[in-house]
């Protein structure tokens, strides 16, 4: 069995983008979905700066300080970009207008509870940005997380026990071992990767799986994993 | 409308700024902020301020240099975290107790600054219900889903970075920079921009971004 690397989760939700549509990608691998986006599909994403239409990471020689995600990444802008200001931009999230946003999460719970921002280290401030308003205004929210945390427990969960950004607000997870629709009777696997029983995914998991009559099996092309972007 | 608000300097830029403030300060994403604004009002020793900012410290932000000089009482943000691996001088002083901090969903700030400029003294948001960012908060429920009750922000104080002003303080922004800067403005009760040029004509009206009538003094940076 191989799971997925970083850059084949970023793949295979990209996968999944509409053409046409306007896109929020969270900080860390979310915002590595763009690399796999159609150029053709005329897709727009936003950042919570207010760039409607980012473009691809600026080359250094072309690097403009005030053109920047809200990642602090010094980007492009595609043809039809627009910038607005913060008010504006939230309009656009909590008012509908966001087709999709791809988030990193902690945990998701069977009743598509998000927990993304708060890890309760001690000391460290809080971080929410833009998740709350996100979860509670994009059209879609789709999580890319590793099925597992890094000691092995589960983040597909019955009930989240970190923090919640958001209740109910999770329709589809990816992570590096299966495609997960969560649906109002719980966590539906479309995908799973070759080599992994459904038990097997069944005890990597913290609430009861169904699967699909018509699952697949979930590929990626072969991508390194060993040059992602630094980004925040 | 006073018709010249150009001031020379930073620090005259601040002039009359009294401890205690309410200072709401651009940025965010690495542009729009007013560093050179930030810098004078450390330098001029306001303190027992309320930042009202979208992240408590950026490495593009020298709000850093107002929390480690001791001016700082209270910070209203959406982001309180420092870089990685290791903690913040905001986190040190809000750890020990220190200094004050309001959390809030970063649409929610926004939307609180644009209801404070705009005469809307609280609103209703979906965004943070059932979490712990809005416990205690009311909740009402409007059709089919609950909304939560938020206070409007307002402040003494608004720093705002832009690109150019005219004398009538017109205001453009470069790309990002806008940000918080436009209703940050509108939500103060003396709004102060700094920006690369102050042009000696008026900015057209097609590319006027925060009308005059939002900012009280305007001031050149010499980079």
């Amino acid at each position: 069995m191989q799971p997925l690397n970083r850059r084949q989760m970023a793949w295979r939700a990209a996968q999944d983008i509409e053409a046409g549509a306007l896109v929020n990608l969270g900080m860390g691998l979310p915002v590595q979905v763009a690399d796999y986006l159609d150029p053709k599909a005329d897709i727009f994403i936003h950042s919570e700066n207010g760039v409607i239409g980012a473009g691809p990471l600026a080359a250094p020689e072309r690097a403009d300080a005030d053109l920047v995600d809200a990642s602090s990444r010094r980007i492009t802008l595609r043809p039809g970009a627009a910038i607005v200001d913060s008010v504006w931009s939230f309009a656009m999230i909590r008012g509908g207008h966001i087709d999709v946003t791809i988030l990193g999460a902690f945990e998701v719970a069977a009743g598509g509870d998000l927990a993304n921002w708060d890890m309760r280290v001690p000391n460290k401030g809080p971080l929410v940005g833009g998740a709350m308003d996100l979860a509670v205004g994009a059209r879609a929210v789709w999580v890319i997380m590793e099925h597992t945390t890094r000691k092995g427990g589960p983040r597909l969960v019955q009930a989240c026990t970190l923090p919640l950004t958001g209740k109910g607000c999770v329709t589809r997870v990816y992570t590096d071992l299966a495609v997960i629709d969560v649906t109002p009777a719980g966590f539906l696997v479309r995908e799973i990767v070759a080599g992994l029983t459904a038990a097997e995914l069944q005890a990597r998991s913290g609430a009861p799986l169904t699967f699909a009559a018509d699952g697949r099996a979930l590929t990626a092309p072969l991508l390194s994993d060993t040059d992602e972007q630094r980004t925040g | 409308m006073p018709t010249n608000k150009r001031v020379s300097s930073a620090a005259e830029a601040l002039a009359g700024v009294a401890d205690g403030a309410t200072v709401l300060i651009s940025g965010f994403g690495g542009a729009g902020f007013p560093n050179v604004l930030i810098r004078a009002l450390r330098e001029r020793g306001t303190k027992d301020l309320t930042l009202v900012v979208n992240s408590a410290t950026h490495r593009y932000s020298l709000t850093h240099e107002l929390i480690e000089a001791g001016q700082v009482r209270k910070v209203v943000c959406s982001a309180a975290r420092g870089r990685e691996g290791g903690l913040s001088a905001f986190e040190q002083l809000w750890g020990a107790g220190k200094i004050e901090l309001v959390c809030l969903p970063q649409g929610t700030l926004a939307e609180a600054i644009r209801a404070g400029g705009a005469g809307i003294p609280a609103f209703y948001t979906p965004a943070g219900v059932g979490t712990d960012l809005t416990r205690g908060r009311e909740v009402r429920r409007f059709s089919d889903r609950d909304y939560v009750l938020e206070e409007a922000i307002k402040g003494d104080l608004a720093l705002v970075r832009g690109d150019t002003a005219d004398a009538y303080g017109n205001l453009t922004f470069r790309y990002a920079q806008m940000n918080f800067g436009p209703a940050m403005a509108t939500a103060a009760s003396l709004a102060v921009a700094e920006v690369r040029a102050v042009e000696d004509r008026p900015i057209p009206q097609e590319r006027v971004q925060l009308p005059g009538v939002f900012v009280d003094r305007v001031f050149a940076v010499s980079e």
